[in-house]
């Protein structure tokens, strides 16, 4: 019951949507329609189980007084105070003038946009202090980069342009994009199509169960 | 004597590395310089698709970005949705990352304003529904099946725009505006399964991952960044962000390469090169 | 630039004062980037709730739900009609519900349900669609003409045709080899290992040119704060100076 159920509604959904992709009769498609849009349905729940093992995770941090449990609170507070904003008001979403938009625009967007903003500085800091070229694989690496670094903005003609047309700075980079850059992304997406082929058939036949979980 | 200057290098505190970034990105946006920007035949060909297409067809322009990529991928899509309304094009827009729902319809809400193009008969959004692949699966049989309603709440059948509009093989093409992973799942569903006419305008980053598709032929154009955005920006004749950033960018590019060769110059110089 | 409002303002401030918190990461973790981080993500999870809740909830579930039952207080349609549309209506959301039984140890092995009917639905449309977007029509562009790519290179027709025909071979060449590399059943070594060689060579070159844009990346990002910051700091100017 714990394991077979799981296994067998994998088994029966999986094959059935792959087998739907090759017979695309009219019964097989509206079944398809509705398997699809219930699974948006219940990816919903899926996400609010995540929102709540959030809470758990922090109501515990605070409740345990584990270290730092005071930022918990900061936490817990901000989440309570944007659930009432966004549920009790029904044009909280529509409405660019709602307290929603303004937490929004003036408190998640600069956070987050700063936060990613951070990584400029730690590639500058790993260019200097980790980028080396120590071996002939990493020296195709850098000059690979340094050419497309350059061949992108303007100093790279600027630097070659006594060079004549096709071998300055942006005709190198558009050659390694277009050629070598495309033979490895393939290389590798091939190799990624035949995993992904590989897994989900492990999944469907219930060869591969990680996902299970451990337990009975 | 020269081996302690090596030596100092390499020590460096990595906050020095931090303020000279810091600065040489800050101090170009200061001074306003028009720097050249080659364009791209994969950026072209996506303003040519868009360019022919006639007035009154429907484009969807679906885009995933939300506040931590924005800087890349805002001026690319407000670029691109202004050349649709410029044009009189249609336009259907999904917002399938939850991060940025509000973003990209302030965005779409922004740019149809200033052609004042009225919301149902030039242009919808549909908002957000979880798990985009599935989402995508699910237009490609019928846009009311993820989205019975949009983004407002109109039922989709209420809106003149809508009307014959039923999934992908009413769009003339796609213009996906994309700074996640769900990338693939557009190719592979939207253009795999429902042979949609897809292009791609996504972050840097991932942006070389997708030549080989473009050679496939699986995408008709491709667009990188802010470099692609600062391409679309002088196609459509309207130089914005996207330009205005390329010198602090190209500075940026330098002083990246500058740390480079430094770093390896004392890291050889040094005499660590030997021991490693 | 406008002169914007006391509320306006405010809220600039704060998304400044918020930028800077962030910031202050890159001398040492402290305090107010720390206040910032747990801020942010109190704030986004009751995002989501909202956006979930709005726009996916009601429109997929509860509305349709609603409606299939007060179908039974209406003349239209058959009883058997309306039960069936019911009960496709119930379904999806009773599975969902299922999830919340992650929070309790003892019926825990219930949400593994929901996942199952994810995870089967996901696979099975990903099988087929993956095989075909990432390997049939990768493979299918390598199929190249050698009669065209010869011409190109041997015809005369010009430096770019012969650089053309020359990368078009680096295509097919390059990513066998890659794949080569990526072969782990058989040792590296002899032609295998040299295919093998040449396919880390070019998945070398393609790594760099993607460290090269994911420096224009990040320094893209950068800009976007320091022009936010420029805006805020236009905006006081205008502000306190009218």
């Amino acid at each position: 019951m714990r394991r077979e159920v799981p296994l067998t509604i994998v088994f029966v959904c999986g094959a059935f949507m792959a087998f739907q992709y090759f017979v695309p009769h009219h019964v097989s498609a509206t079944i398809y329609q509705y398997a699809l849009n219930w699974t948006i349905i219940i990816g919903i729940f899926t996400l609010t189980v995540g929102i709540g093992s959030l809470i758990n995770l922090h109501y515990d941090r605070i409740s345990k007084r584990k270290e730092r449990w005071q930022y918990s609170i900061v936490t817990l507070v901000a989440l309570a105070y944007m659930t009432i904003l966004g549920l009790l008001s029904p044009n909280a979403l529509q409405d660019p003038k709602s307290l929603l938009m303004t937490m929004y625009f003036y408190v998640l967007s600069p956070v987050q946009a700063t936060m990613f903003a951070l990584l400029a500085f730690f590639i500058a800091s790993a260019a200097y202090r980790a980028f080396r070229a120590k071996t002939l694989l990493a020296t195709l690496l850098m000059l690979s980069a340094v050419i497309v670094m350059l061949g992108r903005v303007f100093i790279g003609d600027f630097l070659t342009g006594w060079l004549p047309e096709g071998m300055r700075f942006s005709d190198v980079a558009r050659y390694i994009l277009d050629y070598p850059n495309t033979a490895a992304k393939r290389a590798i997406y091939i190799g990624v199509g035949l995993g992904v082929g590989v897994t989900t058939l492990k999944i469907i036949l219930g060869i591969e169960r990680t996902w299970l979980g451990g337990g009975k | 004597m020269p081996n302690d200057i090596w030596n100092t290098l390499m020590n460096l505190d990595r906050r020095w590395v931090y303020l000279v970034i810091g600065l040489v990105t800050f101090l170009p946006i200061l001074v306003t310089v028009d720097t050249p920007v080659q364009i791209t035949s994969e950026v072209k060909s996506v303003f040519d698709r868009v360019e022919s297409l006639p007035e009154g067809t429907v484009i969807m322009v679906p885009m995933e970005y939300s506040p931590d990529t924005m800087a890349e991928l805002q001026p690319m899509a407000r670029a691109v949705l202004r050349h649709c309304f410029s044009k009189g094009l249609k336009v259907i827009s999904t917002a399938l990352q939850i991060q940025g729902v509000l973003l990209i319809e302030q965005d779409l809400r922004t740019v149809a304003n200033e052609f004042d193009k009225v919301y149902g008969e030039d242009y919808v959004f549909l908002g957000y529904k979880p798990y985009p692949d599935i989402v995508i699966l699910n237009m490609g049989e019928n846009f009311r099946l993820p989205f019975p309603n949009d983004y407002y709440d109109n039922d989709l059948d209420d809106l003149p725009m809508m009307a014959g509009v039923s999934n992908y093989s009413s769009v003339a093409c796609i213009v996906n505006i994309n700074a996640t992973s769900g990338v693939d799942s557009w190719i592979n569903y939207a253009n795999g399964r429902y042979k949609a006419d897809l292009a791609l305008g996504v972050t840097a980053v991932i942006a070389t991952d997708y030549y080989a598709f473009l050679q496939s032929g699986q995408i008709f154009g491709l667009m990188g960044g802010l470099k692609g955005a600062a391409e679309y920006e002088r196609l459509i004749g309207r130089k914005g962000v996207a330009n205005k950033a390329m010198t602090s960018v190209s500075v940026a590019h330098v002083f990246i390469i500058l740390f480079i060769i430094i770093g390896n110059v004392a890291f050889f110089a040094s005499g660590r090169g030997k021991r490693a | 630039m406008e002169q914007v409002s006391l509320g306006t303002m405010f809220w600039m401030t704060v998304a400044a004062f918020l930028t800077f918190c962030i910031f202050s990461f890159l001398y040492r973790d402290n305090p107010f980037y720390r206040f910032a981080e747990h801020l942010v993500v109190g704030i986004s999870a009751g995002y989501w709730i909202a956006i979930l809740y709005h726009t996916s909830l009601t429109d997929l579930w509860i509305d349709p739900l609603v409606a299939s039952v007060t179908a039974f207080g209406t003349a239209e349609g058959s009883v058997a009609g309306k039960t069936g549309m019911l009960i496709v209506n119930i379904t999806p959301g009773a599975i969902g519900v299922l999830m919340f039984s992650r929070f309790f140890k003892k019926t825990s092995w219930i949400s593994r349900w929901p996942i199952a009917y994810y995870l089967g639905v996901s696979a099975g449309v990903a099988l087929p669609l993956y095989l075909q977007g990432f390997v049939i029509r990768q493979v299918a562009a390598n199929m190249m003409d050698p009669r065209s790519i010869f011409g190109m290179i041997f015809a005369g027709g010009g430096a770019a045709d012969f650089f053309q025909g020359i990368g078009e071979i680096i295509i097919i060449i390059g990513s066998i080899c890659g794949l080569a590399y990526f072969y782990f059943s058989a040792e590296h070594k002899g032609v295998f290992g040299g295919a093998a060689k040449l396919g880390i060579w070019i998945l070398m070159i393609g790594f760099g040119a993607t460290f090269g844009y994911t420096v224009m990346a990040r320094i893209s990002l950068l800009i976007g704060r320091l022009n936010y910051l420029i805006e805020w700091v236009r905006a006081l100017n205008g502000f306190f100076g009218s």
